[in-house]
């Protein structure tokens, strides 16, 4: 039987808003289908936070209890919507613009803190919603309205941000493939701590149309040519090629203590309902 | 019955919050205020609920918003430069109707200004805090019971108006050591508002879809009532709109659910908007709010004490002001009205905007240090 995505869209919301081929669309649906796969009630259970910029949009259309916050600060609202709500399964939006530039501050922080919060960072390499000013991915040398002659500023690698940071789950995946983007979303809600997730889409119009992709299959063609599955990276041998590549799948997959569960043992310490934590608890596990 | 503590006015203010229900704090330090998010990271945690120190202002009002918006009482704690830094969530809290309480224990200003001496030089900051239309609800505390009683006062407006509302301290209240008078617990678990609640089927909830000059009614989140916030123009159901006859309302009921609200009804609750200090039989009229209130009483009593029948009138409601009373004071003593305040006439400017006179004394001071009682004694003099 066919998927039944109306179950989890506001389907009066439809059409939406973003440009024909938007890969925007893709994620959507790939992150419906692995919270279907999760078995989570979109009634009590879920929870999504978008900011501003096209992946803003992301929140009016999945059926839940859903936020559209200010530019760049998803992270810090979502981080007051889940240590008040810990057992609410928060999923997170953001661009590249609203993720790494104008909240930058908040990803590294959510990701420090270790807070079992669920970050979508759709990267599609442009600010697109306001007409192709440059952000913190386009690749050097692309011609942005802000950079005629072509991008100056190095770019940002979201994943190694992130692992530095600390987020205890990383993972970058193309939009080009749905379904194995969603094996990893599933991955991403599964784990505990705060999940990082990279998806690489398109933006033909306000990237593509003047760095000669200007459709949606040119743009994604270019993904794909900058992309690569970890294990076939691993083995490049050129440092160059090596950099300019981006590792696909699961980068980092380990267990950290959570920031809500360690808050929870500060709670019983306040209530009298444990033992003061102690130096070696600090050693071990709070 | 009341209770006697030996406090200040920080820690009254984070143990009003707690007592009020406040169950998540989020902030970043700021002197003068962080004794607030210092004293709420004890006590939230033994009631079961959060204090989060984030990662900069920013962050610590938008976790707050986020709590809030799920239904949980929630607040935070800066001073000036920390407002300017929250000024564009304080926006959100305004458009999409999400309670919180901002405490700002005024410093000197402007930018880092004078971050360990008094000022009341954020009193237009809190009036219009943020680009666009709204109303603000702004309290101010004059003396350590205030900064008790108008705290759990600035969570029930909150709740009931379902709006941001500002609780102003400053340095030397702030950081004020003595004993207090507080009402019993029971007394404020009494007075406790909590947010209406839309009790139907969650399929004919429509989450804004509210007459004009009334609050959203905002259920709490994982209920089964889902709905859309956005900093957007919105529609009933809290969807983004254009529509032009929709975001005239929006901003005219914005504005309306307190301004309108609080003339229709001589103030948003029924606790005083302000203080009368023997004001009965007085000739002359001291305005003063905040710490300089305390000064103030000291002045009416060494005037009187020279034979010159003086008063204080004392705002507590800043923000929407209590117009009335202050044009009655206005026409009661003419020109033997003295207003003093600590910025460059912030609040005088306001009282002229309704007594539509500007010939008022004023005893103002911007340079971080408090007003004497002796300085107003002998501006009153000069007046007279």
């Amino acid at each position: 039987m066919a998927f039944n995505y109306d179950k989890y869209l506001r389907v009066n919301k439809m059409p939406t808003l973003w440009c024909w081929g938007c890969g925007d669309g893709v994620i959507l649906k790939a992150t419906i289908r692995a919270i279907a796969k999760m078995g989570w009630d979109m009634d009590k259970e879920v929870c999504v936070v978008s900011g501003i910029g096209c992946s803003g949009r992301f929140s009016s259309y999945i059926d839940c209890n859903t936020v559209h916050t200010t530019h760049g600060r998803t992270v810090a609202y979502a981080t007051g919507i889940k240590l008040s709500n810990p057992k609410v399964n928060v999923i997170v939006v953001a661009g590249d613009g609203d993720g790494l530039a104008i909240g930058g501050n908040h990803t590294i922080h959510g990701c420090r803190r270790n807070i079992d919060l669920n970050f979508i960072l759709i990267n599609n390499f442009i600010y697109g919603l306001t007409n192709s000013q440059t952000s913190p991915t386009t690749p050097r040398g692309m011609w942005t309205v802000t950079q005629k002659n072509g991008n100056i500023d190095p770019t940002f690698n979201a994943c190694n941000l992130a692992i530095g940071a600390g987020a205890s789950f990383v993972a970058r995946e193309p939009m080009t493939d749905p379904k194995k983007l969603e094996k990893i979303l599933v991955k991403a809600f599964s784990h505990k701590g705060f999940s990082f997730v990279e998806v690489n889409s398109n933006c033909h119009i306000n990237l593509g149309r003047k760095n000669k992709m200007a459709n949606a299959m040119e743009n994604l063609e270019w993904i794909e040519s900058i992309t690569m599955p970890l294990k076939k990276w691993e083995a490049l041998e050129d440092p160059i090629e090596k950099e300019n590549i981006l590792p696909t799948g699961v980068l980092r997959d380990v267990e950290q203590e959570e920031y809500c569960e360690m808050y929870a043992e500060i709670q019983k310490v306040a209530q009298g309902k444990r033992a003061k934590i102690t130096q070696d608890d600090f050693e071990k596990k709070i | 019955m009341a209770r006697e503590v030996i406090s200040n006015g920080n820690e009254l203010c984070a143990k009003a919050a707690v007592d009020a229900g406040a169950r998540f704090f989020g902030g970043y330090p700021l002197t003068p205020s962080s004794e607030v998010m210092h004293v709420s990271s004890d006590l939230l945690p033994k009631v079961g609920g959060v204090a989060i120190q984030m990662e900069d202002e920013i962050a610590g009002i938008s976790a707050a918003l986020g709590s809030s918006m799920t239904g949980v009482k929630s607040f935070t704690a800066t001073s000036g430069p920390g407002v300017s830094l929250k000024a564009e969530q304080i926006g959100l809290g305004f458009i999409a109707e999400i309670p919180l309480v901002i405490v700002n224990v005024m410093r000197g200003g402007p930018s880092t200004g004078l971050p360990t001496r008094v000022s009341q030089a954020d009193i237009g900051q809190a009036q219009y805090p943020t680009h666009g239309d709204y109303a603000s609800i702004t309290l101010c505390a004059g003396s350590l019971s205030e900064c008790y009683t108008e705290t759990v006062r600035a969570f029930n407006l909150a709740e009931k108006y379902m709006t941001p509302v500002f609780i102003l301290l400053d340095e030397t209240i702030g950081h004020m050591h003595g004993k207090a008078s507080i009402p019993d617990l029971e007394e404020i678990e009494a007075s406790i508002v909590n947010r209406a609640r839309f009790s139907g089927a969650p399929e004919d909830y429509v989450a804004y879809d509210v007459p004009m000059n009334t609050p959203a009614v905002l259920n709490p989140m994982f209920q089964g009532y889902k709905y859309h916030i956005t900093g957007l123009h919105h529609g009933d159901n809290g969807f983004p709109t254009e529509d032009a006859a929709r975001c005239e309302y929006n901003i005219e009921r914005l504005v309306g659910k307190i301004n309108t609200v609080a003339a229709e009804n001589d103030g948003l609750d029924d606790l005083p908007d302000y203080e009368e200090y023997m004001l009965d039989d007085a000739d002359v009229c001291i305005i003063a709010y905040g710490s300089i209130g305390l000064g103030a009483y000291e002045a009416v009593q060494k005037l009187r004490a020279e034979g010159i029948k003086a008063g204080m009138f004392r705002p507590i409601m800043l923000w929407p002001s209590p117009a009335k009373k202050i044009a009655e004071i206005g026409k009661r003593f003419e020109n033997r009205i003295m207003i003093t305040e600590l910025n460059m006439g912030q609040y005088t400017k306001e009282i002229e905007r309704i007594i539509r006179r500007d010939d008022f004394t004023t005893l103002l001071k911007a340079n971080g240090r408090p007003i004497a009682p002796a300085e107003m004694v002998a501006k009153v003099k000069e007046m007279i």
